[in-house]
């Protein structure tokens, strides 16, 4: 006797089926109010993106404070219209490079460098090409943020996903080819279940990252007229220039607030459910929990509404045996070779190309002084990041042992440290630059904490979580043979986190070249503080337009990121993974 | 018309239902060349028999199982399966993988449905299917719970309910059972048995692959017996007990034996048994086994009951071990002359005897004495070794050496051997952070 749907024939009725079941319960209605206000919201934002610019002169962004909720839910639109871009684009690409070895071969660089490198500089020209697009209207101006913030966003979800597609376990891919799957089912089935882990690990820092430059991408400037699209970004821009620091403080908190909305409303339910995905064969111990989740699992009816709908989704294509049915690819491997040496040499061939184009722009522009002169930014800045990491690591690691080796204090620590990482830094930078002009201090040295200031919490939960994993019966034993201070730091537990220590400050270094564009310049009101570093040289030669210093300064900084990438960090995480991974 | 859920065509007894002829098999490995994996099979499966085909892992089973399953074509060679050659998935055929393979964010009903859902099969119909084959399977109530709650014996029972459930001619089983423990496997290995007395699966014969020479005997019509390297059948077994057979009857002993015997053959004129190890002279490869592991059999072999000459079936069944643990270590200890293995035994040489009966360090004496003598590699190593002024050489070059002859794994594998075996003997040394060879002890 089970206790399953309502197509069992024995008269008996089915669990949510009797006379209650029809009516909603009290979790419905919760729910019901919570799906009609983001309805309200978002027919709401989507009027107003489509209304046209002539509006925007007539009511300019103000600091009035009654505007801000309007700002904060505009701003949220554009960056959530932004990841469902970056979705669709990591679907696509993703896939392709995952099934194609010549895509592969030239996408897998490719998101390599965009990943470490910001494109900031560029978007001048997309703008422009947007607001032709949609002439007279705000939506032209409303794509190029939103274009602005997926490319900030895309790349390490992307990335990603390839890399679940390649991870796929052999025998589920056999076992989807055996039983002919369509490549639809077998998507929704095999490939989208199994990389949504990462997927949505990946979407949230990419949804943090994205605020990041969110100041940039809503103030736009075309040629001499500037848009100021109505969101926060505008609104600390406006607020910047005139000192105006209660505003500021009001953003702050509005985007804090906003934050820890989408992450309870959104987020938190998205991770709770995708919990199931998780690719390890027991039970886990800690599942996270979501009270939204909770809320729609209890409620009666929208559950019956979703449930059938859900059920539609994967009627979309169902491809009839005949087609389904692949057959052997029947090429001679030579014939393969050769198409493959073909295809690389085509790549080669295009990448000389397009080098030598870059580089000739530039000798047309550019004197080799230039040159030498970046490059010699580029050490400065490399400089800092190393000493900054070095620092944040020095402060950070200590604490994050001790919160680690304590399950209470990092269960409590964990979502703090990540709502850190996910706050944008930036916006505090003001505060950083009153502070730095009235104590007179040295922008040189006093800019750079700026940079690591929003990518150090990294380094911290990533070592909360080493921490937290180390085996106890390791650290019984070095109990039991009684290591003392610092032979137990050198032997036991650095050691131990080492790989999740060199992943935090991995993604700290990369995070604060990126940083070093908004950090490097600073301004307050019509005060400017400039650092000498590769960040201010592209700041300052995209504010002037002076597209080929951009091009220069951008093409040494994905230089100098790459190959200490490949120098260092693959070398550490190598090394990581081949002697410090614990795999008891 | 309420037609049951799961149902057997029938199918005529002239055309065999499966026909493997002429397949071989190679792998390309960069530049060491192809590597024979299959060679020469012909083998044909009719109506109504259970087939197994039984040999040590890596003979090359599964993957005459995943070219029968029409997972990748062969080399050369053809697969028919009910009269249609085989050129893509084939629909005839179902699979149960030996590692379950079943989506772990499904439901244990929306998993046994995945093969009728790709088929394009409405939902109601797909429900009722899947929940009679669950029923059948036995794990009625288990409908909506996911793999993780479930255990090895029964997430294995879901797999075969995905199996059943598209109404295959033939059911393939992949070593279904050699994951699970003991009492499981017997329990599902009778359950099967029992559905296929009775005749309530809709298929109509299976193929299965197994390392386990018990298990073959006790399920199997016949038997097809494999060698490795390359794989190759080399004689087929009719079984015609009637079921249930116990394992004490002594004609099911008999024939188990036989079968040790047979795979423990050697040939007349060869010195070594074919295919003991792959490959020759220093390019021979050589199975990991832990020198514990040699010591620990050669003790049992020369204790009480068996005073220096154990029967392998007996020997296995006491140690449990199976063929895939006990062959390697036997023919580990045959290559060092520790050991005779024959006709279905195994037998200490002297300097086994001799070994037993030595304390620690003469025991690593005589290992690293007969290991630079009687192992091609090993004395490779210590005579250049030897030559070098500083006694020491780095591992990538004995590694490259090998991999001329022998895939990159196997290199590695065989490399790793000889290195435990070297520290065990003490015979040289080795450096894990530099990979170098050196002649001086660590300090």
């Amino acid at each position: 006797m089970t206790l399953s749907g309502p197509d069992k024939s024995d008269g008996a009725v089915p669990l949510g089926l009797g006379p209650r079941g029809l009516l909603p319960n009290i979790y419905d209605v919760v729910i019901f109010v919570l799906m009609a206000g983001a309805f309200v919201l978002l027919a709401h934002g989507a009027r107003e993106m489509g209304a046209p610019l002539a509006k925007l002169d007539v009511a300019p962004v103000t600091l009035d404070p009654a505007n801000l909720p309007e700002y904060a839910l505009r701003t949220t639109l554009r960056m959530f219209a932004a990841i469902l871009v970056s979705l669709l684009f990591t679907l696509v690409v993703g896939t392709l490079a995952a099934k194609s070895r010549k895509a592969e071969l030239i996408v897998v660089p490719a998101l390599d460098i965009l990943q470490s490198v910001p494109i900031l500089g560029f978007l001048t020209f997309t703008v422009i090409f947007f607001l032709r697009l949609f002439p007279g209207s705000q939506l032209g101006a409303e794509c190029a943020a939103i274009f602005a913030i997926f490319t900030s966003q895309a790349w390490n979800m992307t990335f990603s996903y390839y890399q679940s597609l390649r991870a796929i376990p052999s025998d589920l891919d056999e076992m989807t080819r055996h039983f002919r799957l369509s490549s639809w089912l077998r998507f929704l089935r095999l490939e989208l279940p199994f990389s949504a882990p990462g997927l949505i690990w990946n979407t949230m820092m990419s949804m943090s990252g994205g605020w990041f430059f969110v100041v940039a991408s809503e103030a736009i400037a075309v040629g001499d007229a500037r848009v100021n699209l109505p969101g926060i970004g505008s609104w600390l821009a406006l607020a910047i220039e005139r000192r105006d620091i209660a505003a500021v403080a009001l953003a702050v908190a509005v985007m804090g607030i906003v934050i820890l909305a989408y992450d309870q409303l959104i987020f938190r339910p998205i991770v709770a459910w995708a919990d199931k995905f998780r690719f390890e064969q027991t039970a886990a111990q800690q599942r996270p929990r979501s009270w939204v989740l909770d809320l729609m699992r209890r409620s009666r009816m929208i559950k019956r509404i979703f449930v059938p709908l859900a059920g539609l989704v994967t009627r979309i294509w169902v491809v009839p045996r005949h087609v389904s049915s692949p057959h052997f690819r029947s090429m001679p491997p030579n014939l393969v070779r050769a198409g493959d040496i073909a295809w690389l040499a085509i790549v080669c061939v295009g990448t000389g190309i397009v080098l030598w184009l870059v580089v000739a722009y530039l000798r047309a522009n550019l004197g080799r002084d230039d040159v030498v002169a970046a490059i010699g930014l580029g050490f400065l800045t490399l400089t800092r990041v190393m000493v900054l990491i070095t620092v944040a690591s020095l402060i950070w690691v200590p604490i994050g042992v001790w919160i680690g080796l304590r399950p209470w204090a990092a269960e409590r620590a964990q979502p703090i440290a990540q709502f850190l990482a996910a706050f944008p830094a930036n916006v505090l930078f003001p505060i950083a630059v009153v502070g730095i002009v009235s104590l007179k201090l040295n922008p040189n040295i006093w800019l750079s904490p700026l940079m690591v200031l929003g990518t150090q919490w990294y380094i911290l939960f990533n070592v909360v979580a080493g921490a937290s994993a180390f085996p106890t019966d390791l650290r019984e034993a070095s109990t039991i043979y009684r290591l003392r201070s610092w032979q137990w730091w050198r032997t036991v537990i650095l050691p131990g986190i080492f790989p999740y220590y060199i992943t935090g400050a991995l993604t700290a270094s990369g995070g604060s070249w990126n940083a070093s564009i908004v950090a490097e310049v600073a301004s307050w009101g019509d005060t400017k503080l400039e650092a000498a570093g590769l960040g201010a040289f592209i700041a300052t030669a995209t504010e002037a337009g002076d597209y080929p210093r951009v091009v220069l300064g951008v093409a040494v900084m994905s230089i100098f990121v790459v190959t200490i990438n490949r120098l260092l960090w693959r070398r550490l995480y190598r090394l990581a993974t081949r002697r410090y991974r614990i795999d008891l | 018309m309420d037609t049951p859920a799961l149902v057997r065509a029938p199918i005529s007894a002239a055309v065999p239902l499966v026909k493997v002829e002429g397949v071989r098999h190679t792998y390309r490995h960069g530049d060491a060349g192809e590597l024979l994996v299959l060679d020469d099979i012909y083998l044909t499966l009719n109506d109504n028999e259970i087939v197994a085909l039984l040999g040590r892992s890596g003979c090359g089973k599964s993957t005459l199982m995943r070219i029968i399953a029409g997972l990748m074509p062969p080399t050369s060679g053809t697969v028919t399966i009910a009269g249609e050659q085989v050129a893509g998935p084939a629909s005839q055929v179902a699979m149960v993988f030996q590692s379950f393979a079943l989506f772990p964010w499904l439901t244990v009903l929306e998993n046994v449905e995945i093969g009728l859902e790709a088929q394009g099969i409405a939902p109601e119909q797909r429900k009722k299917r899947a929940l009679a084959a669950i029923d059948l399977i036995g794990l009625d109530g288990y409908e909506s719970a996911y793999p993780k709650e479930l255990s090895g014996g029964m997430r294995q029972r879901v797999g075969l309910a995905r199996a059943l459930v598209v109404n295959p001619k033939v059911l393939l089983m992949d070593e279904p059972f050699s994951t699970l423990d003991v009492l499981t496997a017997e329990t599902l290995r009778t359950d099967l048995l029992d559905l296929w007395c009775e005749g309530r699966m809709p298929i109509s014969s299976i193929l299965t692959v197994t390392h386990d020479i018990e298990e073959a005997v006790l399920m199997c019509g016949r038997i097809l017996v494999f060698s490795s390297n390359p794989g190759r059948i080399v004689s087929e077994i009719k079984v015609d007990f009637p079921q249930p057979r116990s394992r004490l009857d002594p004609k099911f002993r008999q024939l188990v034996d036989d079968i040790y015997s047979l795979m423990t053959a050697r040939p007349v004129g060869k010195p070594t048994r074919e295919g003991m190890f792959p490959g020759t002279g220093i390019a021979m490869v050589l199975p990991r086994v832990s020198p514990n592991v040699l010591s620990g059999l050669m003790e049992t072999v020369a204790a009480e009951p068996y005073n220096g000459r154990a029967d392998l079936p007996a020997l296995a069944t006491s140690l449990q071990m199976e063929i895939d643990d006990l062959f390697p270590a036997a023919d580990t200890l045959q290559l060092f002359r520790f050991a005779e293995v024959a006709e279905g035994d195994i037998r200490l040489t002297e300097a086994g005897k001799r070994f037993v009966q030595s304390d620690l360090d003469q025991r690593k004496r005589l290992f690293a004495q007969y290991l630079l003598t009687y192992v091609p590699l090993a004395g490779h190593i210590k005579r250049v070794l030897d030559e070098r002024a500083a006694h020491r050489a780095p591992a990538s070059r004995f590694r490259d050496e090998l991999e001329d002859y022998i895939p990159e794994e196997s290199a590695e594998q065989t490399l790793r051997a000889i290195i435990s075996w070297a520290r065990y003997g003490e015979a040289f040394a080795y450096d894990e952070d530099s990979g170098v060879f050196s002649l001086e002890n660590p300090a």
